[in-house]
């Protein structure tokens, strides 16, 4: 168990010494979900309408931007190999790396949204259920990621490799994470979309880290 | 386990499926002409869907297809993964542009049942939009083992993500059960007697058996094509070190 602390905090100290990386995948969050009344006009009933969707699209995109560099660097200069030799178990090891980067990506997403949610004229009443919603998705955002990162180590265009792998997976996260806002701003009980998130989110935490890990095994053999 | 590794010998492979697929071609010629037949001019139209209904008979079909084909490849990739057998990777990556091709077929002739009949090309309904997730997962698995420069790793990489992808046949399936959207439920499989009466039933099941038929035929001269090509390298090779 120290092993996956001393991990994730080995993991938290290089993002937050580059620093720069957590932010740009922030920025590109706002930076693009801006774009949209730009495109679609600022009436605000029309922006109102979309806003749940827009947000979730973009946090799905701005993950994907992420996912790459979950791996790379460590396959890069071999300590994964070395990781790998740990007696800890590798699901062990890409649970770690998944909780360091939701920390350093998902959290901050999450902390942004409300912002753009205001921006995009969002309902009061869909707020709780959004950041509810995002703090339920993005986990799994994570989990899935890793996996899409993990086999596609060492290929050639892994950066768009990865979306290719990770978004159709992904759907079922973004329709219920959509799901829960608008039965919230319509005034519905939001709970069974929610619960279903979560049922995503549990369902992806055993397995996700071990598809990932069998992909890592072949990456470093 | 014996009686699968006999047929793990790729030459022993090459052997009896070039005996099988004269025959097994022929027999989907055969079983076309007579489904498409029986389908196009000798069954009647429904009294619903007028004449679109004989879209039906490729439609279904390749539905099916897609997803048997996606199954078999999830089985092959397990195959792959757990006992290394050398044919499986092989039957797994050439099964999947078959099966992307079914999966597309299928998505088409839907978009033109539906123009006439839901007034429209596309809905976003469940079982259309898990469809769609199934092609781009076909697509998803193609890109990523030609992505590596090491064949092996492709195999490998492919392989793994066959088996997570996986997860969506299930929720096509069920797709129309949970969600009550616009696709209509089963009327096939169903634990009673099938809601379709025999003269639409049989051009429908002669094209199913048809298309798993061509599936067969094309699989076996795919992978014989693919062990060929292998050859072809190492006989290079050896002339290159003389």
């Amino acid at each position: 168990m120290s092993g996956f602390r001393t991990l994730v905090v080995r993991d938290l100290k290089l993002a937050g010494r580059q620093g720069s990386d957590a932010l740009i995948v922030v920025g590109f969050f706002v930076l693009g979900a801006v774009l949209f009344p730009f495109a679609v006009g600022p009436d605000a009933a029309v922006l109102a309408r979309i806003s749940g969707g827009v947000i979730w699209v973009m946090a799905l995109l701005a993950a994907m931007l992420s996912f790459d560099r979950l791996f790379q660097a460590d396959y890069e200069d071999g300590t994964l190999e070395l990781l790998a030799l740990s007696p800890m178990p590798l699901g062990f090891l890409v649970l770690a790396k998944c909780l360091a980067h939701w920390l350093t990506t998902g959290l901050p997403l999450i902390i942004a949204a409300p912002i753009l949610a205001v921006l995009l004229n969002l309902p009061a009443d869909g707020f709780g259920a959004l950041l509810l919603a995002l703090a339920l998705g993005t986990p799994t955002l994570s989990l899935l990621g890793a996996v899409g990162a993990a086999l596609s180590l060492g290929a050639r265009r892994a950066g768009v490799l990865v979306p290719l792998l990770v978004l159709p997976l992904a759907v079922p996260v973004l329709i219920f994470g959509v799901a829960a806002v608008d039965a919230a701003v319509g005034s519905y009980p939001a709970g069974p979309h929610l619960m279903l998130l979560g049922a995503l989110f549990l369902a992806a935490l055993p397995l996700c880290p071990w598809a990932a890990a069998a992909a890592l095994r072949h990456a470093v053999e | 386990m014996s009686s699968l590794h006999r047929f793990a010998n790729p030459a022993r492979f090459t052997r009896i499926s070039r005996a099988l697929t004269p025959w097994t071609a022929a027999a989907t010629l055969v079983l076309l002409a007579a489904g498409l037949y029986l389908g196009i001019f000798a069954s009647p139209a429904d009294y619903q869907q007028g004449e679109t209904v004989r879209i039906m008979y490729v439609h279904v079909p390749s539905a099916w297809m897609a997803m048997a084909c996606y199954t078999s490849m999830a089985l092959a990739s397990a195959v792959a993964l757990i006992w290394k057998h050398p044919l499986a990777d092989l039957a797994a990556q050439e099964t999947a542009p078959i099966g992307a091709c079914f999966t597309a077929v299928a998505l088409a002739t839907g978009a033109l049942w539906g123009q006439p009949m839901w007034g429209t090309w596309w809905v976003w309904d469940a079982r259309l939009t898990s469809v769609l997730v199934l092609l781009f997962l076909y697509l998803g698995y193609i890109a990523l083992v030609n992505a590596f420069d090491d064949p092996q790793r492709g195999a490998k990489a492919g392989a793994i993500l066959a088996l997570v992808g996986w997860v969506n046949v299930p929720i096509i399936k069920f797709s129309v059960d949970w969600w009550n959207t616009l696709h209509q439920p089963a009327s096939i499989s169903r634990l009673d007697a099938p809601a379709i009466h025999p003269s639409m039933l049989t051009p429908l099941l002669l094209m199913a058996l048809a298309f798993m038929l061509l599936f067969a035929t094309l699989l076996m001269v795919r992978i014989r094509t693919r062990l060929m090509q292998r050859r072809l390298q190492v006989l290079q090779q050896m002339e290159i070190e003389g």
